[in-house]
């Protein structure tokens, strides 16, 4: 990571976009100097070699983790819709979709 | 013409849902169809602390397919997709990504061409949303009502390499991917209720030897009929672009049913960052050789095999005849009816012709019944006419034939009872008896009509003419 | 305010009301009482849920009356962090985004713990989606240190380090992602444990980082952190990285003390921290000696790397869990022209800044083009990190640092510094990183009247070690106090 790297207000609001997040231009001019900091206290990994080490995404190590596939019970949807923010018809009410959005 | 200097290039897409009792994650049925919103459990739904445990039977569905794909099927991984879409209940969806299960395989189509097979791997499906307000359209809807039944019933997707060259051939791969995926047993493989769904990824260029062109990407095919047209729809658009000097744009294209286009997709300010990364949450496959040569060993016969198979039993009978067959499933009763002795040519007449328009009640038929029936129709016992009406009636509610044809007084006429008439008939038309034994064809239809009418429809006509010959002399 | 004195355990809680020395219903109207009286300055409990805990202790009695078993921990009042469901009871994670959301179901651990007889009184402040080190950053406001109502209890599980430290309860559930239980724990003066990844199923803790989050206890003293310890793990078919191992219930024999054990004392950790906690770990080194334990020195390099690893990692993660809190399903929703809308209202106003930070640092780091340089990095210090203990352990059975580089600052501090803030968990990082057990135990006073924690490392599943060592070290207070 080099100067050219360190993260823009652009990119912040790029990325607040892509979080689903609205910032003020104040929120956003902060958080620029904030995400800042914090990535180039994390310079100290990129200063280590670590070509030839695999990645951990998880402590310990596990393979072939399964159920069967056997019917257990569902739950009762009036519960579930009852802590909905919108429901109509049995259903889950949500403001218009757009097309597009994959 | 324009077009022909062109060659279109296209990779297919298609995601095809598992026929597991149960969801990927979760012990929820996994049933298309219901009441909105009874197939669904905390976990399904996404809420907050809940976790995702895999179904094992999904991988081993998976597995068949890499099988019967060609595939080399390896050990994989699962990762998270990010996007946020309401029908998402996690806001991401659980894919795999760089380690899929299965992949490097292809598919040979009955005309002899192969086509490559990238990947097949294993992801979870979203739930259902439709728009309220007008006639269901996206736009000027004023809400949208989300239904998470088929949420995190698990997927297999299958990438194609970029080796279609026409929507013709598009539409063979679809078809005998969709058998093969069925003779497996791992989907039911239903276009029509969205168990299998096919994306088009279509680019043309100027001659076999030319670098490939921009693609699109084709959503919205809901049958074999919509994949030719969309195909052929955005094949000629491409060119009418180049042609113009314009330059092709990749983007996500809808199919529109009812113009028969393609439209581009609002295309968003975040060229799609997934923000992919290995899930947390699930630890790996990894499959092993003792499972993966158990489901190699257990996997049924496919199409390909099925096909060779009934050619070498029954000899003749047209390849298109014997490809349809098998699609549909009724290869086996086919078969099961030539060892029964019956006639394969009627039978196959029966089945594509009549049958195959009930598939589910004809995959049922009892092969003795239906053996039964053949013979009936071949000694003449039935008339074509009668068989069909019997057939309907074995379709429709199951039974034996001979208890079918009697009930619908199809008894068949003793040969004593049609002489007797046919001799009426010839005594009561001397001159037309004259002109048949001069050879004139016309009059044998005349004398068969006649005996039909006198006999309400009971004689078989091949018995008729059989008298008549007999009389000639 | 007296502190902890008279207060009975945990251990001779579930006993007496087994002997009928007294009822659940008494022992739970105790606890409600004390909630009452106590919790007004410390603000340890979101919600109190008094009427269901009387009924559940009146169950509990009649069991007792008809001579059956309710469990390890029969009428035994716990309290429980936000962030882990149980049904019909709001859940809230500190976040105003939930919106006094009620979980369709129980968590694991909440079933694990009814099955024992444990009596659940409330729910316990955290910092919102468990992201900080004082609960300031709750939505429902700071939880106060019971030793210093000017400081902060420490974070994220500072409700439930301030609610056990209080004497309200005896027991409380705490989650702990980069040290959130052994933190407060040491800012509080009392024991906190994180198991080993996998021991205790996370199914029903909302998820802050998948693959640090374990879920653990809080006790005034050893031996009730190990009867709760006992309670919650075990295998777990909702989780699949909980471990399907036999773990046999956990029995420390402190006859032997620490006797014949290896203890590294890690160099990396005690770089930074202040006089007073140095003069502590000195005190414990001589202690330990005298036990019969061999302390040594020892380096275990990557750590010093953690933190920045821990501040991709958690994130990253958590900027996938987060995504869910759309305004959809469930919790708040602040409506839009579209759904697409509604979904950055909602989460606009929903979240507080420190998980809207964390989101954004998470979604940058694993955004097109700066996966390998962060988030593909971090995960490469973290197989490092894990070659680094494993080495070390080859010479040591137990490690031994501070918990916290300082005691409990005040409120308000590092509020506007959030690298500062993320300093404070240096120490505890590295053991969520690897997966392994650590806790926390009391150690005496600094100059302030504010208590000190010590932490014991352990490897994976050698839980019992680290609960051994904190009980010779905790007989320390004993001695003194003779
Ligand atoms: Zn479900």
């Amino acid at each position: 990571m080099n100067n050219e790297n360190l993260i823009t207000e652009k990119d912040v609001a790029h990325v607040a976009v892509l979080a689903r997040l609205h910032l003020s231009e104040k929120e956003i001019t902060d958080f620029t100097v904030q995400l800042r900091s914090i990535l180039e206290h994390g310079r100290d990994i990129t200063a280590l070699d670590l070509a030839d080490i695999p990645p951990t995404s998880g402590p310990i190590p596990l393979e072939n983790v399964f159920r069967e596939d056997v019917k257990g019970g569902c739950v009762d949807k009036s519960e579930v819709l009852s802590e909905a923010p919108g429901h109509q018809e049995g259903q889950f009410l949500v403001p218009p979709l757009l097309d597009g959005s994959e | 013409m324009t077009e022909e200097r062109y060659e279109p290039v296209i990779g297919l897409e298609v995601h095809c849902e598992l026929r597991t009792a149960t969801k990927l994650w979760c012990a929820c049925p996994n049933e298309f169809g219901g009441e909105p919103n009874t197939h669904i459990c905390p976990i399904c739904l996404g809420l907050p602390g809940t976790l995702p445990v895999l179904n094992r039977n999904a991988v081993e569905y998976a597995m068949r397919i890499g099988t019967a794909l060609n595939c080399e099927i390896k050990p994989s991984k699962f990762h998270r997709k990010n996007y946020f879409y309401p029908d998402m209940p996690k806001d991401f969806q659980i894919s795999q990504y760089d380690e899929p299960i299965n992949v490097q395989g292809y598919l040979d189509l009955p005309t002899g061409i192969r086509i490559g097979i990238e990947r097949a791997h294993i992801e979870e499906d979203t739930g259902k949303s439709s728009h309220l307000g007008k006639s269901g359209r996206i736009h000027a809807a004023y809400g949208a009502l989300v239904d998470y039944n088929r949420a995190g019933v698990p997927l297999v997707e299958i990438v194609s390499a970029p080796d279609i060259r026409s929507s013709e051939q598009a539409k063979d791969y679809v078809s005998e991917l969709r058998a093969v995926l069925v003779a497996t047993g791992a989907t039911d493989g239903r276009m029509e209720e969205g168990s299998l769904r096919v994306d088009a990824n279509v680019s043309v260029r100027k001659g076999p030897d030319a670098p490939f062109g921009t693609r699109c990407e084709i959503k919205n095919v809901n049958s074999l009929r919509s994949l030719v047209r969309a195909i052929e729809y955005e094949i000629k658009r491409q060119i009418e672009v180049l042609e113009d000097g314009g330059r092709i744009i990749q983007q996500t294209r809808h199919f529109n049913e009812d113009t028969l286009s393609t439209v581009a997709l609002r295309s968003k300010e975040e060229a799609q960052d997934y923000r992919y990364f290995p899930e947390p949450d699930l630890p790996p496959i990894s499959p092993g050789e003792a499972w993966i040569n158990k489901v190699k060993e257990e996997l049924p016969p496919l199409p390909p095999q099925r096909r060779a198979k009934v050619k070498e039993i029954f000899g003749t009978g047209d390849d298109g005849q014997i490809i349809t067959l098998v699609e549909q499933d009724l290869d086996g009763l086919f078969l099961g009816v030539l060892s029964h002795g019956a006639d394969g040519e009627i039978a196959i007449r029966r089945l594509l012709n009549e049958a195959a328009s009930q598939i589910e009640a004809a995959r049922k038929l009892d092969v003795k019944d239906f053996a039964a029936l053949i013979g009936m129709e071949k000694s003449g016992k039935l008339s074509a006419t009668q068989c069909k009406a019997v057939l309907a009636e074995m379709l429709e509610s199951g039974g034996s034939p001979l208890q079918i044809a009697a009930s619908l007084g199809f008894e068949g006429m003793k040969s004593n009872e049609l002489e007797e008439v046919i001799t009426q008939i010839i005594n009561d038309n001397p001159d037309a008896f004259e002109r048949f034994k001069a050879g004139d064809e016309k009059v044998t239809q005349f004398f068969v009509g006649q005996v039909m009418k006198a006999t309400k429809g009971k004689a078989n006509g091949k018995s008729v003419i059989e008298f008549l010959e007999t009389k000639k002399s | 305010m007296k502190l902890s004195e008279q207060l009975l355990s945990a251990k001779e809680i579930a006993v007496g009301i087994k002997n009928k020395t007294f009822s659940a219903t008494e022992i739970v109207s105790d606890t409600l009482g004390r909630i009452e009286k106590l919790d007004g300055d410390i603000h340890a409990f979101l919600n109190v849920t008094g009427d269901q805990a009387l009924l559940r202790a009146k169950e509990i009695d009649e069991m007792v009356s008809k001579g059956e078993d309710p469990g390890i921990l029969a009428g035994v009042p716990i309290g429980i962090k936000d962030n882990i469901c149980t049904r019909k009871v709001a859940t809230t994670c500190g976040s105003k985004i939930l919106n006094e959301w009620k979980p369709p179901y129980d968590a694991t651990v909440i079933e694990k713990l009814r099955s024992q007889g444990a009596i659940v009184v409330g729910k316990t402040n955290m910092d919102e989606f468990a992201m900080g080190s004082s609960t300031e950053h709750s939505a429902f406001g700071p939880t106060k240190n019971p030793h210093n109502i000017k400081c902060v209890p420490g974070g994220s599980s500072g409700g439930s380090a301030a609610a056990v430290a209080s004497g309200m309860v005896p027991l409380a559930l705490g989650s702990d992602t980069g040290g959130s239980i052994r933190q407060p724990a040491a800012f509080c003066g009392v024991v906190g444990l994180k198991p080993t990844y996998g021991l205790v199923s996370r199914y029903g803790l909302v998820a802050f980082a998948s693959s640090l989050d374990q879920i653990g206890p809080f006790s005034r003293d050893v031996d009730d952190s190990v009867l709760l310890a006992n309670a919650i793990m075990g295998h777990d078919p909702l989780d699949s990285t909980s471990l399907d191992i036999d773990t046999p219930p956990i029995k420390i024999n402190s006859d032997g003390g620490v006797r014949g054990l290896r203890i590294g004392l890690v160099s990396e950790f005690l770089e930074g921290i202040s006089p007073e906690i140095s003069e502590a770990i000195e005190r414990a080194c001589k202690y330990l000696d005298a036990g019969g334990g061999q302390v040594e020195s020892c380096s275990v390099p990557s750590v010093k790397q953690s933190l920045s690893a821990y501040y991709l990692i958690a994130p990253a993660e958590a900027s996938s869990n987060l995504a869910r809190f759309d305004g959809v399903r469930f919790g708040m929703r602040v409506d839009g022209k579209n759904a697409e809308e509604m979904m950055v209202n909602t989460r606009t106003a929903g979240f507080g800044d420190e998980v809207k930070r964390r989101i954004m640092l998470g979604t940058y780091a694993l955004s097109a083009g700066y996966y390998d340089a962060y988030y593909g990095s971090a995960q490469k210090l973290r197989t490092l990190v894990i070659r680094d203990f494993e080495s070390v352990y080859q010479k040591f059975d137990v490690l031994l640092s501070p918990t916290t580089p300082t005691t409990a600052f005040e409120i308000g501090a590092k509020i506007d510094d959030p690298l500062t803030m993320y300093l404070s968990d240096v120490c505890t990082i590295p053991t969520n990183l690897a997966g392994h057990p650590a806790i926390s135990v009391p150690f005496g006073y600094d100059s302030k009247g504010l208590p000190i924690g010590l932490q014991v490392l352990a490897p994976a599943l050698k839980d019992d070690l680290t609960l051994k060592v904190a009980s010779y070290l905790e007989s320390a207070r004993e001695n003194a106090n003779d």
